[in-house]
């Protein structure tokens, strides 16, 4: 597997141009190229999506994207998400409400919940079931995290659709 | 009076340490660590439930750019494979040799072969492929029962048996008990193979350097994982460190000594470079410890007005093919809560483990007690329809009425505190069973059935008083204790190591905020370390909900250390007598003099710059404790869950949860809330969804999350919870435990729930996992037996 092509990814809103396998997946290409390990492998299968990223703006299980298929495309990991010292709301709803225990699955769930607002800015609690549907957490039960995600979209300002702002 | 004098942080519902880290994916598990020179491990695992190895070719695979060795059995300088715990006295357990590469024979799919290492994580994946393994096919065996059978193939021919070992506990006069009985209740209650399924898969980082050896792994067990370690390579104990990073989950299945650990640390001193690997999630299925998996024979004797005068249980216990860490005595840790919250005056049970062509199993959240407790709560709403009574006045008939400070049971377990009647009144101010039924006659129109089911349950934990579980107690080769540090520094904040290893329970928080109270500090200034053999105490890590009872308890302990000196200090500086000295609103005064007195931060620094301590005083302010607690805890509750069966389809949808837990005072609510609701989850996982299926051919066939039925948020409802609050008398904090406590009442829960809306369909009783076929099945044959719908 020697061959190898170029790949412009705009992760974060930083440009990174890397040379990879044809075969690398997204996921790896985040965490081992760019050392950006927030995003999570949990089942290699896409049902747990722990790896969830957005790609220009909508939730993809990275695990399951080549990193040649983002080419060119705007990435968002957690990362992009918020600090510490500046959280996303999604963020801090999670932590509010004890919306995590391992932290495992957290990343990925706080992906697809910001994907799932940008989409339905105000659901009901079924609608966030439904909408969570494809990540799988093994430790809160989902409670919690149903209850941080119509929290955040409760927030006033929440802008939990729009992509962050990002000072590189 | 308590050490506190007032807790102003212990009770409240504070958020936790732990999350900005995680909920900014700056948290570090094994996976995101990577070190120079690193090489990646990949495993040849066998395709075969049972064969002889005939040849191990490896020459195409060593052949491949970019891989730097392949091992098999052969290589492998080890004199003991992975190591089994329990010797109990006077039984004989037949242990098979359990190699890090299978010597010979494969006994299970997934059973590894040959170890690859390489210099690419893609490209070790390649080279196995490359290693070509020859078998010869044997007999296979999956049923428990048919491996019993005389003529059954023998997973392990050497000891011309499947049986692994005899074990029973009991007390009282089974016979005289079933003498006084009415009736006579007899049931065969079967509780599925589970899978832990943490969402993080194992890893492994293991790097020798310099004589010295660190492994970080994804466990729960980094003490226990160190002992080992040094044991099966022969490197000494101080030469060895293991750090359990985050880890993102257990269940349980990271309480385990794994090949993998082993290996890769085996394979890094060989190499002279670090080594990882990954687990995959397929590699997860099959070769990460599975659990439960008991076929229960229970007979149970009851008068007519429903008091219980003897229950026998038998457990047939598939292990799988080997003995791992703790597996055969998981099935025995159902015995010791066979009598359940129950006055039964004669409970025996005997135990028989069984070895067939799977992995073996081992704890999973709950460790024996859900699989009691399944047996007990269902088989009491068998008895209480075959006697005709309600269901929650067979309990209430039958419940040990409360006690604060001890109740020996027949079977020899004293249970520490208990008010399951009080529990059970809590839980029905928040759910009314008429009005449930008054709903369930207007749906049924409709085709819906609804139902509602309860258990009332007490376990065991607080792992464990020495004595009881040691070498010649219950057989474990080893303690029950729990160790911490409190380190006091210089400015006044607090660093607390404890032994205890945690993977998202929140010890980082609960336990900063019992070390604060009793220091008068703010619980930010109190940083938690866990999980490194090299930093803290020697401990005895996390599992069956012991962190809280036994670590958290050392830490109040250590904590307490460090308060008296204070005091004593603070007493000589004010020419106070240190009796006089209390902790006051963040500061140590004399009594009744409130504007004289000391913070943390002056104490430490009169500490560290010891110019005027008492005499004889060493200087520092940094004190350790060591805690065996007295007896185990025995949290206890009662849960009720409503459920809608659409009889077209056996789709089961859950309509209420209600818990209401007792694990004595709460250190922080939101945490216990948290664990309730994941034990709840795991509970009704196996219940409705999960199941960890072989086939006859030994083919496992839930090998993938597409396959193996976590619940989702979509499938589950909001739960409600609520507690009671029933001091245990066994430790200071008056706690007892709660990472198990949902998962083992969940389960008959939900199933006496599915069975209470079906009886007007004319099913009776129906094994988990309630899957939609099984529960249309069921429905089937019931209306083929004439009842009328």
């Amino acid at each position: 597997m020697s061959s190898t092509v170029p790949v412009r990814l705009n992760v974060n809103g930083v440009e990174h141009q890397l040379v990879v396998e044809p075969r690398l997946l997204l996921v790896h290409a985040l965490r081992d190229n760019l050392g950006l390990t927030g995003t999570h492998v949990g089942c290699d299968t896409s049902n747990c999506g722990a790896c969830t990223v957005h790609l220009d703006g909508r939730p993809v299980k990275s695990c399951t994207v080549l990193a040649v298929q983002a080419d060119g495309v705007n990435v968002t990991t957690i990362e992009g998400m918020g600090t510490e010292d500046n959280l996303h709301p999604l963020q801090e709803a999670f932590w509010n409400d004890h919306g995590l225990q391992c932290g495992y699955c957290t990343p990925g769930m706080i992906m697809a919940a910001a994907g799932l607002l940008a989409e339905n800015p105000n659901p009901t609690e079924e609608e966030v079931r439904h909408g969570l549907e494809g990540n799988l957490c093994r430790c809160t039960g989902y409670h919690n995290i149903v209850k941080a995600v119509l929290d955040a979209a409760k927030t006033k300002g929440a802008a939990v659709s729009q992509q962050p702002e990002v000072t590189a | 009076m308590s050490a506190t004098n007032g807790a102003t942080h212990v009770g409240k519902a504070m958020r936790r340490k732990e999350d900005p880290r995680l909920i900014t994916g700056t948290g570090t598990y094994v996976d995101d660590m990577n070190l120079t020179g690193q090489l990646w491990a990949a495993w040849v695992r066998s395709p075969e439930a049972h064969a002889k190895i005939v040849s191990i070719d490896t020459s195409a695979a060593k052949a491949r750019p970019g891989v730097h060795a392949v091992y098999t059995h052969a290589d492998l300088d080890m004199e003991a494979g992975l190591p089994m715990a329990w010797v109990p006295p006077g039984v004989e357990v037949n242990t098979p040799d359990h190699w890090v590469l299978a010597k010979d024979a494969v006994k299970h799919v997934g059973d590894p072969v040959a170890l690859v290492i390489g210099s690419d994580r893609y490209g070790v994946v390649d080279a196995i492929e490359d290693v070509i393994v020859e078998y010869e096919s044997l007999p296979v065996v999956t049923d428990p029962e048919k491996a019993l059978e005389a003529g059954s193939p023998l997973v392990h021919e050497q000891f011309g048996t499947n049986k692994v070992c005899e074990w029973s506990l009991g007390g009282g006069d089974l016979e005289a008990g079933f003498a006084a009985a009415d009736v006579i209740l007899e049931r065969r209650v079967v509780n599925h193979r589970t899978a832990g399924a943490a969402i993080e898969p194992r890893a492994v980082l293991a790097e020798y350097r310099g004589g010295k050896l660190t492994v970080r792994s994804s466990t729960q067990v980094p003490h226990f994982l160190r002992l080992f370690l040094s044991a099966l390579l022969g490197i000494s104990e101080e030469k060895v460190r293991v750090i359990a990073p985050e880890v993102g989950g257990g269940f349980g299945s990271k309480l385990q000594i794994y090949a993998e650990e082993i290996g890769c640390a085996w394979a890094s001193r060989k190499l002279g470079r670090p080594v990882k690997w990954v687990e995959t999630r397929s590699e997860a299925m099959a070769v990460t410890h599975h659990g439960r998996d008991q076929i229960d024979y229970v007979k149970v004797g009851a008068k007519r007005d429903g008091t219980l005068t003897a229950w026998h249980t038998k457990i047939i216990a598939d292990i799988g093919a080997y003995q791992m860490l703790l597996t055969p005595l998981i099935p025995p840790l159902s015995a010791f809560v066979m009598c359940g919250v129950y006055n039964t005056p004669a409970v025996v049970t005997d135990v028989i483990s069984v070895h067939t062509n799977k992995f073996p199993t081992d704890a999973i959240r709950g460790a024996g007690r859900p699989e009691a407790t399944h047996l007990i709560e269902v088989t009491m709403d068998q008895l209480a329809d075959e006697l005709g009574i309600d269901r929650l006045e067979l309990r209430r008939k039958n419940f040990i009425p409360p006690f604060a400070n001890g109740h020996e049971t027949p079977i020899g377990v004293a249970y520490d505190s208990g008010n399951y009647v009080g529990a059970l009144d809590k839980l029905l101010t928040h759910i009314d069973p008429a009005e449930v039924h008054r709903e369930a006659e207007q749906l049924r129109g409709r085709g819906i059935y609804r139902g509602i089911g309860f258990s009332t349950y007490t376990e065991i934990c607080g792992n464990a008083p020495s004595r009881a579980v040691g070498p010649s107690g219950f057989g474990l080769q080893g303690g029950g204790w729990e160790s911490a540090t409190v380190r006091v520094h210089a400015s006044g904040s607090v660093t607390l190591y404890t032994g205890t290893s945690p993977h998202g329970q929140g010890h980082e928080t609960g336990f900063a905020q019992i070390v604060a109270d009793r220091l008068g500090i703010d619980p930010a200034q109190v940083e938690v370390i866990h999980g490194d053999t090299d930093t803290g105490p020697f401990g005895l890590d996390t599992y069956g909900s012991r962190s809280l009872a036994v670590g958290g308890e050392a830490a109040a302990r250590a904590a307490k250390k460090v308060a008296d000196k204070a005091k004593a200090i603070v007493a000589h500086h004010l020419e106070a007598d240190p009796a006089d000295i209390e902790l006051r609103d963040g500061k140590f005064i004399v009594r009744g003099s409130p504007d004289k007195g000391m913070v943390l931060g002056e104490v430490a620094g009169a500490a560290y710059v010891p110019e005027n301590l008492p005499e004889g005083m060493e200087p520092g302010l940094d004190e350790q404790s060591f805690y065996d607690p007295e007896n185990f805890v025995f949290p206890f509750g009662a849960h009720a869950c409503v459920v809608d069966v659409d009889a077209e389809t056996g789709k089961i949808s859950i309509v209420r949860y209600v818990a209401v837990d007792d694990c004595g005072p709460a250190i922080n609510p939101l945490l216990i809330d948290g664990q309730v609701h994941g034990g709840i989850t795991h509970g009704i996982g196996q219940a409705l969804f999960e199941r960890v299926h072989y086939n006859e051919d030994g083919q496992l066939v839930t090998g993938t999350f597409v396959d193996y039925a976590l619940p989702t948020a979509a499938e589950l409802p909001s739960y409600e919870t609520d507690r009671t609050e029933t001091p245990s008398p066994v430790n200071t904090l008056g706690v007892k435990g709660v990472g198990e406590a949902g998962t083992i009442a969940a389960s008959p829960t939900v199933t006496n729930a599915v069975i209470d809306a079906l009886r007007p369909l004319g099913v009776t009783y129906i094994d988990m996992p309630l899957s939609p076929m099984r529960v249309w099945e069921a429905i089937n044959e019931a209306q083929k037996g004439g009842v009328p719908a």
